[in-house]
């Protein structure tokens, strides 16, 4: 039963995902993206990660996807940008990529191919995670806090003058 | 569920992403393709974990969660600049980076 | 008094040093003061070291200089009876000329510095002559050599005489590198290069005839050659005597020029281990007085005249040192000092009170418009000829007769001595006769003042009387033999001068003979043209040096091995150019290629894993 909802859960991350990169439409794709990001969650619930599945919800699906609709609204490309995109999107361009990628994709099932074993499906709790994160991987978790904070001086400082103009304040 | 057929998934979603990297000119759909990747290492590094039953595979699925919003947060603001500069967002046409 | 000995070189050098820092402050008084006066105050130092001299040789150790490994260096003086006297005569006719320059050199915009190289040459040399180690010793002997560029290059707006400063200078320093060997070769055979250990070292070491010593001693001639303006390198002194007539007098007649005498007199016991070499001194001695005779025959610059009689000279120094007349040469080298310095004064007298012209054929009947001045070089002539009883004859008669002595080819040199002082007679006298009888050319416009009179004086005084000084060598050499020669070889020795006398005053003054003949001939132009240019050696130097050296410049010019080097900077090129294309700024090219390596890498990777 729950072998059955993995594989239909990783059937519609791959399929959605391949809509996703697909589509000439910003908007669809994202929600296909989204879509994607939601399946990948059950999976993680299924192997035994919930807190992980949370937080994709969360954080992936909920915050990083909803950055991406802000800017889509902000961009507003409408109906040109679609056009363009299909422009864009001719059948020869993905034949070096499609190569490339199966090459990838070939030698990584090649060397994964020896791997036997199963995941135990036994949740591990979100407590556990939590004091391993707190406990030897502090120093990590105190580089990606700076990370998040240079993200966001960054973001902040790319950002500025794009929200200045738009505001109407002459910027240097 | 083997182990193997979740890696396999990872490297699917991986191969996927890479190709849309690679197609793709808007840089919306290069930023969108990052993510895919970005998440498909995060897959294999729970699956790693749960694999062995220790939390520090979703230890590292934090970290790189915290990359990934980083890294949007960023490249978001960049695909600002590049459409405001250049009117446009075809990464073909911001080479200024040649040699 | 043995303590006083460090003050000797001090005081010219600590002038030097005064009138180099003050050289802007200092007023011309002061700074001829200060010039004449430091060599003055060394030279009443010398007198008293040398009336309060006990016949045992002085020594002080101011300090220890050098100390690697094995060698040990120490500022430190030695000083026996043959240091005293070229102590003395650099002191004493430094001094003299020192007050002559003071005269002579007024009025010139570089006064100061003048009075300071000449100082600093007296230090260098005082230090060359009282080393008790031959690596301080090379310190004093490249003192001068850098003294002597200073000074011949003095007027140096001229381009020609910093041309022959470099010559000067180069010149001695192809000699200065085979005495460099010499050292090195001392040191590697002894471990030490004081004087007075390596002659003992080297006798109880070595045996007559050594190849070690024959080689040692060679290398240090080669140095002394050089330094002494003999053949084959001396070419440098002709020219430089684009220097101001009293630096000629000074370096290049009483003092640095005779240091290649001293040298081999101070290391003779080296050479009396290595018999080769000697015999090799008294040939290059013998061959280089006849050429610079022969060539002071046909010159008309009147310095020239008397630079090539210095190489002459100091060639019968070098023949005296090669047959053990050790005690002669260094009497030759104290009276030829005397009276060559007295020459190049009157010389210098005469220049100066011409506007500088430098050519005897301007010259004439200048006897009785500047009487000094005729006294002082008739002395002097005479004494170079070597005429009875006046200095020059004492010593000169010595080295002839010693030559006479020496085995083998003992009548050979002689009669090559002999010959040289007819032609020495010859060209004195010519000069003599030339320039101050006559008819008069060229007008004096001034007399010389008693700045330069007084030297004149004191010069005369030593050139007619030098002879009968004494000098203390007698401990410092070994007992020369008391061999009388035929009285026919004395009667010849004596009277050949009197036989170039009489010549020359038949050729140029009494005109009983007419020479022009035999000079106008082809082949008398032939000679004179080959003598007047020194024998082509210097024309020898620029086919077989010079030019190969010039060709080899302009080959070089391109600089052929930097090709290579040029071609890997060509590659590199390349290669940058080639991978900056690969930099076109596609950000999904960039992708395209790093899948592409990672490809690579991973297929790397599954084969190592043994897939």
């Amino acid at each position: 039963m729950i072998l059955a909802l993995f594989y239909v859960a990783a059937a519609i991350a791959l399929l959605s995902t391949a809509m996703a990169l697909s589509r000439t439409n910003a908007t669809h794709a994202l929600i296909y993206l989204i879509m994607s990001l939601l399946s990948v969650a059950v999976i993680f619930f299924i192997i035994g990660a919930p807190f992980a599945a949370a937080l994709e919800i969360v954080i992936y699906a909920g915050a990083i996807m909803v950055l991406f609709v802000f800017v889509i609204m902000m961009l507003n490309l409408g109906e040109a940008g679609q056009i363009r995109e299909r422009e864009w999107l001719k059948p020869r361009s993905w034949i070096l990529p499609g190569i490339f990628a199966a090459a990838l994709l070939a030698e990584l099932l090649v060397l994964e191919n020896g791997l036997s074993g199963t995941t135990t499906g036994v949740a591990v709790e979100p407590k556990t995670v939590g004091l391993t994160l707190f406990g030897p991987y502090v120093l990590a978790v105190e580089l990606a806090s700076m990370l998040l904070l240079a993200g966001l001086v960054g973001a902040y400082h790319v950002g500025r003058s794009f929200l200045a103009r738009d505001r109407g304040v002459k910027h240097q | 569920m083997p182990l193997e057929h979740v890696l396999g998934l990872a490297s699917l979603l991986f191969a996927l992403g890479l190709t849309g990297l690679m197609v793709r000119r808007n840089i919306l759909f290069v930023l969108m393709s990052l993510e895919v990747m970005l998440n498909s290492a995060a897959l294999a590094f729970v699956a790693a974990g749960a694999h062995w039953g220790q939390p520090d595979g979703q230890v590292v699925f934090m970290l790189v969660l915290t990359v990934a919003a980083a890294e949007v947060s960023v490249g978001l603001g960049l695909v600002l600049q590049i459409q405001r500069r250049f009117h446009t967002l075809d990464i073909d046409d911001a080479t200024r980076l040649r040699g | 008094m043995t303590d006083l000995l460090w003050l000797i070189p001090a005081l010219p050098l600590a002038s030097a040093t005064l009138l180099i820092l003050g050289s802007q402050w200092l007023g011309p008084r002061w700074v001829a003061t200060l010039g004449v006066g430091s060599v003055g105050a060394a030279g009443l130092c010398v007198l008293f070291t040398t009336l309060q001299w006990q016949g045992a040789p002085l020594q002080q150790t101011l300090w220890t200089w050098i100390q690697v490994g094995e060698l040990s260096a120490g500022v430190s003086f030695y000083v026996d009876g043959l240091t005293l006297v070229m102590m003395s005569v650099i002191t004493g006719v430094g001094f003299l000329i020192h007050l002559y320059s003071a005269e002579f050199m007024a009025g010139d915009t570089s006064y100061a510095r003048y009075f300071a190289y000449l100082n600093l040459f007296v230090a260098a040399m005082l230090t060359l002559v009282m080393a008790d180690n031959l690596l301080l010793l090379f310190f004093g002997w490249e003192g001068v050599g850098a003294c002597s560029y200073l000074l011949v290059g003095f007027w140096h707006f001229d381009a020609a005489n910093g041309a022959a400063a470099r010559k000067a200078f180069v010149v001695t320093r192809v000699g200065d590198a085979a005495m460099a060997l010499g050292l090195f070769l001392l040191f590697r055979e002894f471990g030490t290069l004081d004087i007075q250990a390596l002659s003992a070292a080297a006798n109880a070491r070595w045996e007559v005839g050594n190849p070690t010593a024959v080689l040692a001693t060679a290398l240090l001639l080669g140095g002394a050659v050089g330094k002494s303006a003999q053949l084959p390198l001396h070419t440098w002194l002709p020219d430089a005597m684009a220097g101001p007539t009293p630096v000629s007098a000074l370096i290049h007649a009483a003092t640095m020029v005779t240091a290649g005498v001293y040298l081999v007199a101070r290391t003779h016991e080296l050479f009396l281990l290595a018999p080769p070499t000697l015999t090799a001194v008294a040939v290059i001695g013998l061959f280089t007085l006849l050429l610079a005779a022969f060539t002071a025959l046909c010159q008309h610059d009147i310095k020239r005249i008397l630079a090539w009689s210095t190489i002459s000279q100091i060639g019968y120094m070098f023949l005296g040192l090669g047959v053990g007349a050790w005690s002669a040469s260094i009497f030759h080298l104290m009276t030829h000092a005397f009276f060559k310095a007295l020459l190049f004064l009157a010389a210098g007298a005469v220049i100066h009170c011409l506007h500088h012209e430098h050519d005897i054929r301007n010259m004439g009947g200048l006897r009785s418009r500047l009487p000094v001045v005729f006294l002082s070089f008739l002395i002097g002539a005479a004494a170079l000829s070597a005429l009875p009883l006046t200095s020059g004859f004492f010593s000169k008669d010595l080295i002839v007769l010693a030559a006479f002595e020496a085995p083998g080819i003992g009548p050979w040199l002689w009669a090559g001595a002999v010959l040289g002082a007819f032609l020495t007679a010859l060209y004195s006298f010519r000069l003599v006769f030339v320039v101050f009888f006559g008819r008069a050319n060229t007008l004096p416009d001034r007399q010389p003042g008693p700045a330069m009179a007084t030297p004149l004086s004191v010069l005369c005084v030593f050139s007619l009387a030098g002879g009968w000084l004494g000098i203390p060598v007698a401990n410092v050499f070994p007992a020369e033999g008391e061999g009388h020669p035929a009285l026919w070889v004395e009667a010849v020795s004596i009277g050949i001068p009197l036989l170039g006398l009489a010549l020359a005053y038949a050729l140029f003054l009494g005109r009983r003979w007419d020479a022009s003949g035999l000079v106008e001939s082809p082949l008398g132009q032939a000679f004179y043209r080959f003598w007047h240019a020194g024998w082509r050696v210097d024309g020898l130097y620029d086919r077989l040096w010079v030019k190969p050296f010039l060709v080899l410049t302009v080959l070089l010019k391109s600089e052929p091995v930097d090709r290579l080097y040029g071609a890997v900077v060509a590659l590199c090129q390349l290669c940058y150019e080639g991978l900056s294309r690969s930099q076109s700024g596609r950000l999904r090219q960039y992708a395209t290629v790093m899948a592409a390596g990672v490809i690579v890498l991973l297929g790397v990777v599954w084969r190592a894993a043994g897939g």
